[in-house]
């Protein structure tokens, strides 16, 4: 077919977490433009394992942008050259014929790599878990807009959860740090009045983990937002550090 | 633990003493180019002179520079070790970065550009501060005309008593005053080309450390509002990035020019 492209990829092939990796040279043929850079991977896989090569282990699950699984880091930038999409939504059309394309996993001590590809994010999991509860009632579903929410706060709070956990932040950062997606975590709950009780106490234990976990030091090159495929502004780190400076002066 | 010292340990409390002492040492830059503008003046150093021994030994101003000295070992060992921290919180590093794709070089560069200016703090102190505390700098005697208001001044190459640093006298119609000539170190100073070309080197870095760090100080401290986002932008450029740096480095220019 006309306007399909032949590329030269180099993938990050490493066998399990202790073993080095290294980059490993493919070529993919009669590439159509309308595929997404997964199904351009799927491609390269059948031929992998036709050939009775092992296929390149890579994380996805929805395809739509929305769960945050598809982690790869392309020519130099996590989920490749576009702004504000994943992986999964970027497409072919956005690569040439002939180009040369590096393919590797998102690169921090906090995300180890499982397999070639795909990295061990279950660090988010445990910051998300550090938060703890929320006070809410249980028992019936209470009335819309029974708890009456400034409109521009819900907006924001909506803005911060937008979040899906992909770690392009931490993948873009030159520190590896979490900043932007722990603050984002914070901030969702910090805005609305359902997370008031806990706020102070939430953001000390999120941020507590978040050191724990081995991620780097924010400092403020902004890169998180510019890569974040949903958009999360570097107001809610600000936001957090307010928090976390109020928790620090005022808890006992 | 009590809760300062988690405050203080944990990564954002550690970058809060980073932004805080950066944000006082560009306050105390502000203080340090106005009173260096007296080094343009044409009077043979006098003011600059009769400056330098105010700011020496005011004991308010004494104190302060305390605080400053210890606030720039602390950002700057502050900051080398957080840089050290964030080398290995990503252990291999990519085959391939395109981060001018998302960050300005300035934001990425702090610890190089913050290691040029600490080798140039400490030529600097070494060159000037020292040489004022503990080196033989000359003595200058200016003599004031109190009728003509004439200005002159010769070497001064006898004792004053004890350690005093400014000693004014009046007699017949004039007003002598003796200091240390640091003026004539400076001048000295920049004589030499080197020297020129390290402080105008030092000043690009200046430039572009607070270029981001200016910035960067607020945003750490959690102010990051709409409102005054546009101003710290604003001060950031064209006072910490361009007017301090460049008239610092108008100094040596001048002198080697003179
Ligand atoms: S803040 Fe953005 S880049 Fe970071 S995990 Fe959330 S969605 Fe991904
Ligand atoms: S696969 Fe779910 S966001 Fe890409």
């Amino acid at each position: 077919m006309s306007g399909n492209m032949n590329l030269t990829l180099k993938v990050w092939r490493q066998k399990n977490k202790d073993s080095k990796g290294l980059l490993e040279t493919y070529n993919v043929k009669n590439i159509s433009p309308d595929m997404s850079f997964l199904e351009m991977f799927d491609v390269l896989n059948e031929e992998l394992i036709t050939k009775g090569e092992e296929p390149i282990a890579f994380d996805h699950d929805c395809r739509e942008g929305i769960c945050g699984m598809c982690s790869m880091y392309i020519n130099g930038r996590p989920h490749g050259p576009k702004r504000g999409v994943t992986t999964c939504q970027l497409h072919m059309r956005s690569f040439k014929d002939g180009d040369t394309i590096v393919v590797e996993p998102w690169r921090a001590t906090a995300f180890p790599v499982i397999k070639d590809l795909s990295v061990d994010r279950s660090a988010f999991d445990r910051i998300i878990a550090s938060g703890g509860f929320v006070s809410v009632n249980t028992g019936n579903a209470r009335d819309a807009n029974n708890i009456p929410i400034p409109k521009d706060d819900a907006d924001t709070a909506f803005d911060a959860a937008a979040c899906i956990g992909c770690g392009a932040c931490v993948a873009a950062c030159k520190n590896a740090s979490a900043m932007l997606f722990v603050s984002a975590k914070v901030s969702q709950l910090a805005l609305l009045p359902q997370g008031q009780p806990e706020r102070y106490m939430r953001v000390q234990s999120m941020v507590g983990q978040m050191d724990e976990e081995g991620f780097g030091n924010c400092t403020n090159t902004g890169a998180c937002e510019a890569e974040c495929p949903k958009g999360i502004s570097l107001s809610n780190i600000a936001r957090m550090n307010r928090d976390y400076i109020a928790a620090g002066l005022g808890s006992e | 633990m009590s809760s300062f010292t988690k405050m203080f340990s944990s990564s954002i409390g550690n970058k809060i003493l980073v932004a805080l002492t950066g944000l006082f040492l560009c306050s105390f830059l502000i203080i340090h180019v106005s009173g260096n503008l007296q080094l343009f003046y044409h009077d043979n150093g006098m003011a600059f002179n009769t400056y330098t021994v105010f700011m020496t030994t005011n004991p308010l101003i004494k104190t302060v520079s305390y605080i400053l000295y210890v606030s720039i070992l602390f950002h700057a060992f502050k900051g080398l070790h957080l840089a050290y921290k964030n080398k290995k919180a990503r252990p291999v590093s990519y085959a391939v970065t395109n981060a001018s794709a998302n960050s300005h070089w300035t934001s990425r560069n702090m610890g190089v550009l913050g290691t040029i200016l600490l080798v140039f703090i400490v030529v600097h102190m070494s060159d000037f501060w020292y040489e004022y505390k503990f080196g033989h700098l000359p003595f200058v005697k200016y003599e004031k005309n109190l009728t003509t208001g004439e200005i002159t001044s010769s070497p001064f190459q006898g004792q004053i008593s004890g350690k005093q640093e400014q000693y004014v006298v009046e007699a017949e119609n004039k007003e002598v005053t003796i200091v240390k000539d640091l003026y004539a170190e400076v001048q000295e100073e920049f004589k030499n080309p080197l020297m020129v070309a390290l402080y105008v080197i030092a000043m690009a870095a200046v430039s572009f450390h607070l270029f981001h760090g200016f910035k960067s100080g607020f945003q750490t401290l959690g102010l990051n509002h709409k409102k005054y986002n546009g101003i710290i932008r604003f001060l950031a450029l064209y006072v910490f990035a361009i007017i301090i740096p460049v008239t610092f480095a108008a100094m040596p220019v001048y002198f080697f020019l003179k």
